[in-house]
């Protein structure tokens, strides 16, 4: 019985995915916007890691959440009307991932409790509602945002590199690599590298020009 | 002492990622007084690696990336 429907819902599968082809190939022929999942990786996963450290504070989970962004982005691909550009689609999904992660580390029983004490440990007492009010002058939460921005638009500008420029570039400045080694694990020479960090660097300046410098 | 501007962005280049030699900067900096057009590209650079470290910029690695691809590729 069991099998029976197991098989079933192949075959059903099966009828989805064919038809999605048939889709798929009609949106080609149309050649508008459609999903390339096979350039997702090289394209948006540096930009979506970006996004998910600046909020989950952590490279493993953000790892794992652009992951999972790329396989429902995958599953739900048929729900791509084309309105939007494919990484602001992949962007969108990832904003849910985030928050269904807050929300699963938050359901174990008793974090959600909102706990509130003056200062851990300590039988100090004070006028704490009044020390914790936000500091009007404080600049420290507009800088984070602009921050953020700024490692967004960069990234953007970087994924529009060529592939090999941005591959050097992002070893030397990002991982912060040395030459050496660089030069060792993509077989190139230094010189070699040094024209493509400055044509990169020269790209670079002149598609943050608009808004950063 | 000379030095042509192609030489200059290049030292200048290294400088970013502080991996110019002593004698490099002396040249570069002798070439700068001279050269309206190194100065401003120098200007920029810095201004370039400034806000790369201002952000704080996070990437994955080669390696986890392929293992995101063959992940994914099994799924299509």
């Amino acid at each position: 019985m069991a099998a029976r429907k197991y098989s079933e819902q192949n075959e059903n599968m099966r009828v989805i995915k064919s038809n999605s082809s048939i889709f798929d190939v009609d949106k080609a022929s149309m050649a508008t916007q459609q999903l390339q999942p096979e350039t997702w990786v090289d394209s948006y996963a540096d930009y979506l890691f970006n996004y998910a450290v600046a909020r989950v504070n952590d490279s493993e989970i953000a790892k794992d959440l652009v992951q999972e962004t790329f396989f429902a982005g995958l599953n739900s691909a048929k729900n791509y009307k084309g309105d939007a550009a494919e990484r602001t689609w992949l962007i969108a999904i990832l904003k849910r991932k985030v928050i269904d992660h807050y929300r699963k580390i938050n359901s174990k029983k008793g974090k959600a409790e909102v706990r509130m004490s003056y200062s851990a440990g300590s039988e100090a007492e004070g006028d704490w509602m009044e020390e914790q009010v936000a500091d009007p002058f404080s600049n420290f939460e507009n800088d984070a945002i602009e921050n953020e921005e700024l490692g967004l638009a960069i990234q953007g500008c970087i994924s529009k590199l060529p592939k090999k420029q941005s591959l050097v570039f992002t070893m030397k400045t990002i991982r912060g690599m040395s030459t050496e080694d660089i030069c060792n694990e993509l077989d190139i020479n230094p010189s070699n590298l040094w024209v493509m960090i400055h044509r990169a660097r020269t790209s670079l300046m002149g598609c943050l020009n608009q808004n950063w410098f | 002492m000379m030095i042509s501007c192609e030489k200059a962005a290049l030292i200048c280049n290294k400088t970013q990622y502080r991996e110019a030699t002593f004698m490099e900067k002396i040249k570069l900096r002798m070439h700068l007084l001279m050269c309206k057009t190194c100065s401003a590209f120098t200007k920029k650079n810095t201004e370039l690696t400034a806000l790369c470290e201002k952000a704080n910029l996070h990437s994955l690695s080669e390696g986890e990336k392929i293992k995101m691809k063959q992940q994914l590729e099994e799924k299509i």
